[in-house]
């Protein structure tokens, strides 16, 4: 077997890059939704030592001192060059696994090993030149070594091959538990108390060991570190099973009125996201929080549960049944940190079991929400909506600094001065 | 009845980016006259099959200014870009120098490249070897409002 790991370098900023040359050669960071934290990074912000995850400003000298360009989120972009970059590496190699929206895996079994460079080789050119997303790729006889691969691709040329043996033994004796796929902080604390510390010597930890302190999970790690294969490629990824929207409000909330709105937001959302896969749910839950480290404040955290009589995707019946179920647990008196709308019982809107009772108009409503649909795409999210979701937002997502969906949008495509 | 003859199955490929409605004819009269129409259906016109050969490399962009007027683009004029195309000569590309977008055409001559507008008033600008140039993409096809 041979696996490749192709992995996007500094994903959502090269998004940014690829429409916005001014942030070429620069710091760059990208932060989390509400502007929080960071989730990407340039390599000059690497070097400046800002860390993942850290929140924004923490250091704001720094920032401003080495003029850091600071984005929130484009999710709508990020996703599209995703698809992009996907399309283009399933074009170039047999079997792909979409693994995440920068990663993906795919089979290179079939090609003779002389062959492997240049075929890795063009498929880097070719992704780089299509999207103007620069990927690392690794290679090896396991996902969880093709994994590895890659990490060392990423602090080289961008491309590595791991499959000699002595080589793979001095990479993984070099390699920290905790840059191993799967390996957290809780298992990596766990592992270095027992005094293994490099991937090197959970490789060749007793295997009782690592079952007694890893379970069966440990285990496969092991095999694959040791050149066996126990994860193959997931082809075929099935529809989400659960689709939930929530976001943590800027500030505490008491207002039933608030919270309507924002559960009417997030209804909309998970509606929207079940047209986009052709998909209906009938079960609708609603849950609502304080928050927990508020100790000084009353203590409160609920989920509803509604069922619909016909599986839907429309706002309308959706937002319905989540303001329905929100009533049925909210209770005055309580500062609410996060409100969140959760839909299940996803079925393919192809086999939709109809109710003898049910008085919809569902052909009426597909066609509104077809035209619905159409405008938001055309003008921007949420330019028309259902009217609970009201014309105020202090929950709304504070972006300040985010770029055009130039990709997805007609107003937002670049525009040349020529 | 046996399958022998292969030949006669077709396949249609599907565009993989754009899901277009089929049409549904049904028919409700089911004592009356079928529709002579309906042997012969066919898939609605998609321009996406017209002006975009690779849609993951395919992007569009706007245009603001006059210096592209001879070669037929116009302010206001939507672009459609190929990143995978390759550019010869004579091409006219999207490019980014010095950290600005441009749409020129592409020319060498005595070894050195270009950027040439097509409104005459404009000077070729020649590529340094310290300047920052990167050729962005190809422009395959220019959309203009008639109306």
């Amino acid at each position: 077997m041979m696996f490749a790991l192709v992995d996007c370098n500094n994903f959502y900023v090269s998004c940014e890059r690829v429409f916005n040359p001014h942030l070429n050669n620069r710091p760059v960071v990208v932060l989390s939704n509400n502007d929080g934290c960071v989730i990407a990074r340039s390599n000059e912000s690497k070097s400046l030592g800002i860390l993942m995850g850290e929140p924004a400003f923490k250091n704001k000298k720094l920032y401003e001192k080495y003029n850091v360009a600071t984005l929130s989120s484009n999710f709508a972009l990020y996703g599209d060059m995703s698809q992009r970059v996907m399309s283009v590496i399933s074009q170039n190699s047999p079997a792909l696994e979409i693994y995440s929206i920068d990663e993906a895996f795919i089979d290179l079994s079939g090609i003779r090993y002389e062959k492997l460079l240049p075929k890795l080789i063009q498929l880097k050119i070719v992704v780089e030149r299509w999207t103007g997303i620069p990927v690392s790729i690794g290679a090896a006889r396991t996902k969880t070594l093709s994994k590895v691969a890659n990490y060392k691709a990423k602090r080289s040329s961008g491309i590595k091959i791991l499959t000699d043996p002595s080589d793979i033994n001095s990479v993984l004796n070099k390699l920290k538990v905790r840059d191993l796929w799967g390996v957290g902080r809780r298992l990596e604390i766990i592992l270095n108390n027992h005094g293994i510390n490099n991937a090197l010597e959970l490789r060749e930890q007793k295997q009782e060991w690592i079952r007694k302190h890893m379970t069966v999970v440990g285990e496969r790690l092991q095999t694959e570190l040791k050149g066996n294969v126990c994860y193959q490629l997931q082809i075929n990824p099935a529809n989400k099973k659960q689709i939930c929207t929530s976001r943590s409000f800027g500030h505490l909330v008491k207002e039933l009125s608030k919270l309507e709105q924002a559960t009417s937001m997030y209804a909309t959302r998970c509606a929207e996201k079940l047209r986009q896969q052709n998909s209906c749910a009938s079960v609708i839950r609603v849950f609502l929080h304080t928050n927990p480290f508020r100790k000084q404040l009353p203590q409160y955290r609920n989920i509803s549960f509604i069922k619909l009589p016909v599986s839907s995707n429309s706002t309308l019946q959706i937002a319905k049944a989540a303001l329905l179920g929100l009533k049925t647990i909210f209770k005055a008196g309580y500062s609410y940190q996060k409100v969140g709308v959760i839909v299940e019982d996803i079925v393919s809107n192809k086999n939709i079991q109809a109710n003898l009772f049910d008085v919809q108009n569902h052909k009426k409503e597909r066609a509104l929400m077809i035209a619905m649909d159409e405008v938001n795409h055309l003008n921007g999210q949420d330019t028309v909506k259902v009217a609970t979701q009201g014309f105020l937002r202090p929950w709304k997502m504070r972006q300040k600094n985010i770029s055009p969906c130039y990709t997805t949008r007609w107003n937002d495509f670049i525009t040349v001065q020529l | 009845m046996r399958y022998r003859d292969k030949k006669e199955l077709q396949f249609h490929p599907i565009s993989k980016y754009k899901s277009f409605e089929i049409p549904l004819m049904s028919s409700t009269v089911a004592a009356g006259f079928p529709s002579p129409a309906e042997d012969h259906l066919d898939l609605p016109i998609d321009l996406n099959e017209y002006l975009v050969k690779h849609p993951a490399a395919t992007f569009y962009v706007r245009v603001q200014g006059e210096s592209m007027d001879d070669a037929g683009i116009h302010p206001g004029d939507l672009l459609i870009v190929d990143r995978s195309e390759p550019y010869v000569t004579a091409s006219i590309v999207l490019a980014v120098l010095d950290g600005e977008f441009t749409v020129k055409k592409l020319m060498k001559k005595n070894g050195s490249l270009y950027l040439i507008s097509s409104n005459l008033s404009y000077k070729p600008i020649k590529i340094e070897v310290e300047s920052d140039f990167k050729v962005w993409g190809v422009v395959t096809y220019i959309i203009h409002r008639a109306l």
